[in-house]
């Protein structure tokens, strides 16, 4: 009796090897069953999973309007994934890029509200460069601490994440609440000459967030700094043996990751929003954590996969003035998406096995 | 003012206090879960609708329970079995239980007759405060100590029973074992598997009956989006706070409920603070204790040494 429970039923066994092909074809059967388990709910609720899926799409596509608010959608989502991803790819767990996407913000609008009469070319790039400058800051303190002290960097960036909120309820509340405002404390709206040119009928933080994508797919993989982050990910004692200076890796990485959500934020401020709003992040910067890891990190596979995710949040908007359901019903879809993905990493690696009878 | 201050501090801990001790329940397991919030706010809705149809506050609590671990069961499954990435794993379960909570709440509401959800009579009653004849009456302590719902009551007894569990039960203690090194606990003899799933599971349905609270009395009966609202965030911070321990965490999710309510109570004649000031404080103060912990690097109060890293056995 004894002995026998000591003998798992099945067991796990690691697989040495899978070929890419088969480790595409589990992912596609994966995302093609999560879809699957979103029809099912849809058809719980007592709804055409097809009709609704198809609403979805159309939705985001039917007009030239839908497409660039879904393109307006995926800016924000693309550039703080990218910047989310090089934290991770170096494992420091940075669930602060609402926090940074915050701060970022915060700098630039200094600008938007006190130097409107600066020439707009300067004023914008002043703008862009506090934005990076602040969000770079807000990064930098976890990464002090963990670099130093081995300070809990998914506890810190959380706890700074809601220290930002605050900070902005305090602005609106205070010192830059609009005086021309009844009602509830706002933000001044921006100046025409703080607010971000359109370029094809959407602001041209898109043709930004593009280039960032090939910047930090170049930086990632083609230079020194980018071996840096994926062998310190890999293993801290590997990258200090051979002489890599891991305090200044992380600092550094930080700096970058914490810059681009900055730069997110002071885009989706002066671009999208107009003034500064609490919302300024709106949970993007824990949506671009499971971007970011759905893209296995890859910056072009970010680009597809925010893609696909605003088409998701556009397509349910519409999705809510037609059939009155609610646009939450955007993120239990890509909460299902990951689940099955992050299921399905384990048949790429491992398999399960059938213990033979008697143990021993 | 001071006594009424004290009383709305704890009511405004409770939820707190439900969601930091699942969350501890996960941590000793070795499980960083980053879905208290999705858990919270899917124990919400489970509660709130089994209420609003039974009119039975026991059916309430034993859906938001189960609704609670529905959702831990999805992270134990992905974290435990499958080996998933823990960070990523339990802040997908919170955009999927907070979606999924509103979402359901949503359809409820525009499919309701009134468009509007309210509780019923007897469950109101149910979960208004109780009145013990003799005890509640007593001047200070009565109010104090005799006069809460059902919740309050039900959160420190879940709160004693689990620091119990972990400090005087073998298998707490074998629980405490997995989280600090499961290959060993393994080699023990230990069953690393089951236990993990059973804390995991059984923290993430004491995380449901605190998002219950959330909806059910924070919003006085009324469902409304979002019952949560960064309740369950503020837990997971606060079980750094409380140092691992879920007796420290009755103490602490007071404190904290304290801090969330100071902004009403404290004498704008004496200094006149922002109230965002108020509503940072908590993560102010979480953020320092874990800087200095991390600078004192004491083994005693901090997170179990395998939280976050996943076992597998074959790899010991």
């Amino acid at each position: 009796m004894n002995n026998r429970s000591h003998t798992p039923f099945i067991r796990t066994v690691k697989i040495s090897e899978r070929s890419s092909k088969d480790t595409l074809k589990i992912r596609i059967a994966a995302f093609v069953l999560a879809l699957a388990a979103g029809g099912i709910f849809m058809l719980l609720l007592g709804y055409n999973p097809f009709e609704l899926y198809g609403t979805i799409i159309s939705g985001a596509f039917r007009s030239k309007m839908a497409f660039q608010a879904t393109v307006k959608f995926m800016i924000p989502l693309l550039m703080s994934s990218l910047g989310v991803a090089m934290a991770f790819k170096m494992r420091f767990w940075n669930i602060g890029a609402e926090g940074q996407i915050i701060v970022g913000a915060v700098c630039a609008s200094y600008f938007a509200l006190f130097h409107n009469n600066w020439p707009h070319f300067l004023l914008l790039i002043v703008m862009f460069a506090a934005g990076a400058i602040g969000g770079g800051l807000w990064g930098l303190i976890p990464a002090y601490f963990k670099s130093k002290y081995d300070t809990n960097e998914t506890l810190f960036t959380l706890m700074l994440n809601y220290i930002a909120l605050h900070i902005i309820t305090y602005l609106r509340d205070g010192p830059w609440k609009d005086p021309d405002s009844s009602g509830f404390p706002k933000i001044a709206r921006f100046a025409a000459n703080a607010q971000i040119d359109k370029v094809f009928g959407v602001h041209f933080g898109w043709i930004i967030a593009l280039i960032l994508v090939i910047i930090v797919f170049i930086y990632l993989k083609y230079t020194k700094h980018g071996y840096e982050i994926s062998v310190v990910g890999e293993s801290k004692s590997t990258a200090k043996y051979a002489g890599m200076d891991v305090k200044r890796v992380i600092l550094r990485t930080m700096i970058l990751s914490g810059g681009i959500c900055g730069i997110t934020g002071m885009i989706q401020a002066a671009g999208s929003d107009m003034t500064l709003a609490s919302s300024v992040a709106g949970g993007v910067g824990f949506t671009a954590i499971i971007v970011s890891w759905l893209a296995y990190l890859n910056p072009f596979g970010i680009l597809l996969v925010s893609f696909l995710f605003s088409i998701l949040d556009k397509g349910s908007s519409v999705m809510q003035s037609a059939y009155g359901l609610s646009t939450y019903f955007a993120s239990v879809l890509q909460g299902i998406i990951l689940f099955f993905i992050l299921g399905c990493e384990f048949f790429i690696r491992y398999k399960f096995v059938l213990t033979k009878k008697g143990g021993k | 003012m001071f006594i009424k201050f004290l009383i709305a501090a704890v009511f405004a801990g409770t939820p707190l206090l439900f969601g930091t001790v699942g969350e501890i329940m996960n941590e000793k397991a070795g499980h960083l879960n980053l879905g208290v919030e999705g858990m919270m706010a899917m124990g919400a809705c489970a509660g709130f609708m089994a209420g609003f149809f039974s009119n039975n506050i026991y059916i309430a609590l034993l859906a938001a329970f189960l609704a609670g671990m529905l959702g831990a069961l999805i992270y134990a499954v992905l974290t435990i079995t499958f080996m998933a990435n823990q960070n990523v794993t339990g802040l997908t379960l919170t955009i999927f239980g907070v979606g999924i909570s509103n979402f359901v709440g949503e359809f409820m509401l525009v499919n309701s007759a009134s468009s509007s959800l309210k509780l019923p009579e007897q469950i109101t009653a149910q979960i208004s405060n109780i009145n013990i004849p003799g005890a509640s009456t007593i001047p200070v302590l009565g109010p104090l100590l005799f006069q809460y719902n059902i919740f309050v009551y039900l959160g420190v007894v879940i709160a004693i029973i689990c620091g119990i569990y972990y400090s005087r039960t073998k298998t707490g203690l074998n629980v405490r074992a997995i989280g600090e090194n499961p290959g060993t606990a393994d080699a023990a003899g230990i069953k690393v598997t089951k236990l993990k799933y059973i804390n995991v599971l059984i923290g993430g349905g004491i995380c449901g009956i605190g998002g219950a609270y959330c909806s059910m009395i924070i919003n006085g009966g009324v469902w409304m989006n979002n019952p949560v609202n960064g309740q369950g965030w503020i837990s997971v911070a606060l079980v750094i706070f409380a140092t691992w321990r879920p007796l420290r965490a009755i103490l602490g999710s007071f404190i904290f409920g304290a801090f969330n309510i100071l902004k009403y109570y404290f004498p704008k004649t004496i200094i006149t603070i922002p109230n965002a000031f108020y509503d940072m404080l908590p993560f102010v103060i979480t953020a320092l204790v874990l800087v200095v912990t991390s600078i004192r690097k004491s083994k005693e109060n901090s997170q179990p040494a395998s939280c976050g890293v996943n076992y597998f056995r074959e790899e010991r």
